[in-house]
């Protein structure tokens, strides 16, 4: 259907609008995602640092109530 | 007996089954989408052919149609859970609600930024006020708004409120969109597709734009899961399921905080 990859890029003369649209897709989507993931793991590190936190404290109070 | 293969519904509204389920869904979504879109962008570009009047501009269509119909579908969804949220003060709802937005947003932006794109060559303009693109560009304040209705109260219980109450007011404009094309003179030409009809357009052309709509359906599926799942942390991250569901299984026996992260105490943060 098309004539070489030229032909393909330049959607008989509506290249810009076409690619523009796709273009712009594709960056969103994948900013979407990344940023998903980049928000997944901050909570995932705040979960695990919480919890040993609480592990060393509670470690404290026991060592404390034997003194 | 058929009550013992109904599907636990309510199993799922507790957090950590959830987080369980999002955890086992999402790669089979997002595996999903991909193959749709690989096999909807082929058929799009290289087996429909180019339109008898607008030429190769009318494939913007394959997302252009898919992107304005998951921001209503995702705007129905989203009041659906608001009167969920606001009825039953399920918390979860709020939490689906919210995690719907930015995505709903996201898809209602490049609808009206590749409606645009659409528009210059075939109309000669990138954007007219008429009735289609103004209550599109509503919907994606609606959706705005909504967000930031949910962040401005200090609390969250406030906000979240507030913020479905607003989801489900707006959600009028939704049925003001889609028919907005017969109710009011418009550039924006009719509805092509409809469940009940043959569709007025080639069969490859509208193979093309059901792959990309499913494509899309899965994408949001999956972004919308996952986004709840971590809001749904980012809200309780000190609760025991929390833990449990991210560092693995929890111990109470004592002296057993050797092995490292896997050993966590039973206790309430």
């Amino acid at each position: 259907m098309w004539d070489g990859i030229g032909d393909f890029l330049a959607m008989g003369g509506h290249g810009p609008w076409v690619w523009g649209s796709y273009g712009l897709m594709a960056v969103m989507i994948v900013a979407e995602m990344l940023l998903l993931e980049h928000r997944r793991r901050k909570v995932y590190k705040l979960v695990q640092w919480r919890a040993r936190t609480a592990r060393a404290s509670e470690r404290f109070e026991k060592r404390r109530a034997r003194v | 007996m058929a009550t013992d293969r109904s599907i636990p519904w309510f199993k799922f509204l507790s957090p950590p089954a959830f987080h369980q389920l999002v955890d086992r869904l999402v790669p089979w979504l997002w595996g999903g989408a991909a193959v749709l879109a690989v096999a909807g962008l082929y058929v799009g570009f290289f087996v429909a052919p180019p339109d008898y009047q607008q030429g190769n501009s009318y494939r913007i269509m394959f997302i252009h149609v898919p992107a304005a119909w998951m921001g209503m579908l995702i705007y129905l969804l989203m009041a659906m859970y608001a009167i969920i949220h606001l009825a039953w003060r399920v918390r979860l709802a709020d939490v689906m609600a919210r995690s719907l937005a930015p995505t709903g947003a996201l898809m209602t932006a490049l609808a009206l930024w590749t409606g645009s794109l659409w528009g210059a060559p075939t109309w000669g303009t990138y954007w007219v006020w008429d009735a289609r693109l103004t209550s599109s560009l509503i919907l994606l304040f609606l959706f705005l708004g909504y967000l930031a209705l949910h962040a401005a109260a200090s609390d969250r219980e406030k906000g979240g409120r507030a913020a479905s109450l607003l989801a489900i007011v707006g959600a009028v404009n939704v049925p003001i969109i889609y028919f907005s094309v017969k109710w009011w003179n418009t550039l924006h030409q009719g509805i092509s597709v409809t469940v009940a009809d043959a569709p007025s357009m080639a069969p490859s052309m509208f193979s093309a734009l059901l792959l990309m709509t499913f494509a899309f359906w899965l994408y949001a599926a999956a972004v919308g899961l996952r986004r709840a799942q971590v809001e749904a942390l980012e809200r309780s991250g000190d609760a025991e399921w929390a833990r449990r569901a991210i560092l693995g299984r929890v111990t109470n026996e004592p002296g057993g905080t050797k092995t490292g992260d896997t050993m966590i105490r039973g206790r309430r943060g």
